[in-house]
């Protein structure tokens, strides 16, 4: 008798709790979920805002068009350039920051705070400084990094930044380093927290050398935390527009998927070709994201 | 994630302003509308001063209509042509929207979203006030969509006095040999000859458009845009060629540099010459610059007689909510009292050839002078030969040859030649 009443009390909390969850969960259904389908939809069709034709159904010719359009190829290679500078980059200077970091020096909480700031400003404001200081004139009308590089005696390195006919988007991955590096170390130092001190305690009573503890006891426990980084990362790489557009643009030269998606969409008002970029990019995201949200789902049940 | 949220905003954007705007129109050609709203990006400096004076205008004629800037109100900004096309392909109009006049109110057009404005200019009187040339570029099967209410001329070659009289330089080169000569004098006097803007591919493109222009001569040059010019075939080949030529006396750096900073260049006296329609004197002049000593200027040569010209105009879409309003606006665009109080703050010329020049400054009455003489071509660049997705197509063409070292001259006609079946699809 009692656990009856008992399951009835639980089911009416239960309807609470979805009564309250259920905005939200309709307003996702909808805005992402139902917008993603419609997308989709429209990607299978040759709807096009500059024309009265009837709208008809054309399989997945938008999708073998793509691969054949020069301009999406060169997005692509372009955003894939800049996704293996940009992780790389910013996981060797992150990591080498939390390696300095990580034995508890003086100040550290000063040190986190100080290069984890730089996530705190918007893509697209940095973008505008970074316009100024990529600036790629150079000896006496230089400015910005070439000029810097000239007052400390190495002007030789000077360069044309993301202008450049083959670098331009090594060069646009600069900023971007810049500004996530801070994240890494902050999550490589929170990996390098997570490990229990007994372990490297015991490493030093078999007799372990200090570098040797680093290889063989910490580093494979940070394993998952370089997993997390990489996915965290190479998502907002693939996401990439606000910092191209507000450094360079919608130029040619350092054109990515999402700013083509753009061009297509507003500029073309080719909905079709622009919802057909949208969902390659969301399906390159989703290859990345969805493994490690299901890997991250298995590991918390498992606890 | 970001992509929805846009959605978010351009939706609730669209409510909010479908709200304000539900009264019902009546057929009665009086205008008794209460609001009035239009679309356009003129929110500061010299544009929004134009359009305040048209705004002006049009309040003493219509004093009962409350008028509504949704561009400023709904602070958009770059998104502001996103939402107006969500609003117009949700059949949720503004009264009236700005677009260049010509080939970019394509895709209106065809999807059926402008209403045939031919009857008003009869009405008006615009059939004879508007020089015939621009008339016939501006009308479409025989209909006319939009009212132009300003003229900017694309093909203007700026310089510095005090830079050309140190090349050696006494006057304004007319032929492409003399500009090539005096792109070599400038070369010798220490600075490059021609400043070139490459960011957003868009100010490479307009001197490309020129060079095409005046390498082809007016007629082959519209033949691009019928069909009866090839663009894989000798006279575009040999305009890149002039093009590639004139490229190499360019400014290092060019990529960088957004059109304002290469004008900057040559005011400054640190580049010759600069190939730049007529919105650069404004900007100059309110730089504080002064015309005649600090900058002076020339048709482009090799299109001396020509008129490349641009026009911002204003519609009239289907199902707007108050058309006897937007009707009424439509009538102070084109009429002379609202093109004078919007151009000479704009810094453009009047689409009538019967302005009154005693309000423009000096540049402005030449280009005035010459716009009832010369003839009139449209520019490709700003959306009067092309339609959206031909610019598009060209500027990323433009773009693409512009940033590569090898320059590849066939390879940029042929992509020309694809913008332009881009913009037919």
């Amino acid at each position: 008798m009692s656990k009856i009443v008992k399951n009835k009390r639980s089911l009416s909390a239960r309807l609470g709790g979805l009564l309250f969850v259920l905005p939200s969960i309709l307003v996702v259904m909808i805005f992402v979920y139902g917008l993603i389908l419609w997308s989709v939809n429209v990607s299978l069709t040759n709807q096009n805002s500059g024309t009265k034709k009837a709208i008809e159904y054309v399989g997945l010719k938008n999708y073998t068009d793509l691969v054949a359009d020069e301009r999406f190829t060169h997005s692509l290679s372009n955003l894939v350039k800049f996704t293996v500078v940009f992780i790389l980059g910013a996981l060797v200077t992150g990591f080498i920051m939390s390696l300095l970091l990580e034995k508890g020096i003086k100040g550290e909480g000063f040190f986190r705070s100080f290069y984890l700031y730089p996530m705190a400003i918007s893509f697209i404001a940095m973008g505008t400084v970074f316009n100024w200081l990529l600036n790629s004139a150079r000896d006496e009308e230089a400015g910005g990094l070439n000029l810097a590089l000239q007052k400390i005696g190495l002007g030789f390195l000077q360069n044309d930044w993301y202008v450049s006919e083959r670098g331009s988007m090594y060069a646009m991955a600069l900023p971007a380093i810049w500004q996530m590096s801070g994240y890494v170390l902050a999550l490589f130092l929170a990996g390098f927290r997570g490990i229990p001190d007994d372990m490297r305690e015991a490493a030093r009573v078999d007799g372990a050398s200090e570098s040797q503890i680093y290889r063989h006891v910490l580093f494979p426990q940070l394993t998952p935390t370089l997993l997390t980084i990489l996915i965290i990362l190479g998502h907002i790489s693939m996401k990439a527009f606000d910092l191209i557009i507000g450094i360079n643009g919608k130029s040619y030269v350092t054109q990515v998927v999402a700013v083509y998606m753009w061009e297509a969409t507003f500029d073309k008002r080719d909905y079709a070709k622009g919802t057909s970029i949208a969902i390659v990019l969301l399906i390159m995201i989703a290859v990345v994201v969805v493994p490690y949200l299901r890997y991250n789902n298995k590991q918390q049940a498992y606890r | 994630m970001r992509r929805s949220s846009f959605r978010l905003v351009a939706a609730a954007a669209a409510i909010a302003l479908a709200v304000t705007g539900c009264s019902s129109s009546s057929d009665d050609a009086a205008n008794e509308d209460t609001e009035f709203e239009i679309f356009t990006w003129w929110a500061s400096g010299g544009e929004a001063a134009g359009l305040q004076g048209m705004v002006d205008v049009y309040k003493a004629q219509n004093p009962n209509t409350e008028f509504i800037n949704a561009a400023v109100a709904g602070g958009a900004g770059v998104n502001a042509k996103a939402v107006l096309q969500s609003r117009l392909d949700a059949n949720e109009p503004p009264d009236s929207f700005q677009a260049h006049a010509g080939m970019e109110l394509d895709g209106y057009v065809r999807g059926g979203q402008l209403e045939d404005l031919t009857s008003l200019y009869a009405s008006e009187g615009w059939d004879k006030v508007f020089p015939s040339d621009l008339i016939k570029a501006i009308t479409v099967d025989g209909k006319i969509y939009s009212v132009p209410v300003n003229i900017h001329r694309a093909n203007v070659l700026w310089w510095n006095p005090a830079a050309a009289t140190k090349a050696g330089i006494t006057k304004a080169p007319v032929t492409l040999d003399e500009f090539f000569a005096d792109l070599e004098k400038f070369k010798k006097s220490g600075i490059p000859g021609l400043a070139l803007a490459g960011k957003g591919d868009w100010a490479i493109a307009h001197l490309l458009d020129w060079m095409l222009l005046a390498t082809m001569g007016a007629d082959k040059f519209e033949g691009l845009y019928n069909g009866s010019t090839s663009w894989t075939g000798p006279e575009v080949a040999a305009g890149i060629k002039n093009f590639q030529k004139a490229l190499s006396y360019g400014n290092k750096g060019a990529g960088n540099l957004d059109w304002p900073d290469a004008g900057k260049l040559v005011t400054d006296g640190k580049a010759g010459f600069f190939i730049m329609g007529d919105w650069a004197s404004a900007q100059w002049q309110s730089d504080g610059l002064k015309l005649g000593t600090d900058y002076t200027y020339a048709a482009a040569p090799g299109t001396v007689g020509t008129y490349q010209w641009l026009s911002d105009s204003f519609t009239l879409p289907v199902g707007a909510p108050h058309r006897n309003a937007a009707i009424a606006w439509l009538k102070v665009c084109g009429s002379k009292e609202g093109q004078d109080a919007f151009n000479p703050k704009k810094g453009s010329i009047s689409a009538r050839t019967d302005s009154d020049l005693s309000l423009y400054d000096d540049y402005l009455k030449s280009a005035a002078a010459d716009w009832k003489k010369d003839r009139l071509v449209g520019s490709t660049v700003h959306g009067a030969t092309g339609n959206n997705a031909l610019m598009a197509a060209y500027n990323a063409g433009v773009g693409k040859y512009f940033s590569g070292g090898f320059k590849d001259n066939a390879g940029l006609a042929k992509d020309l030649a694809a913008a332009y079946e881009a913009g037919k699809a």
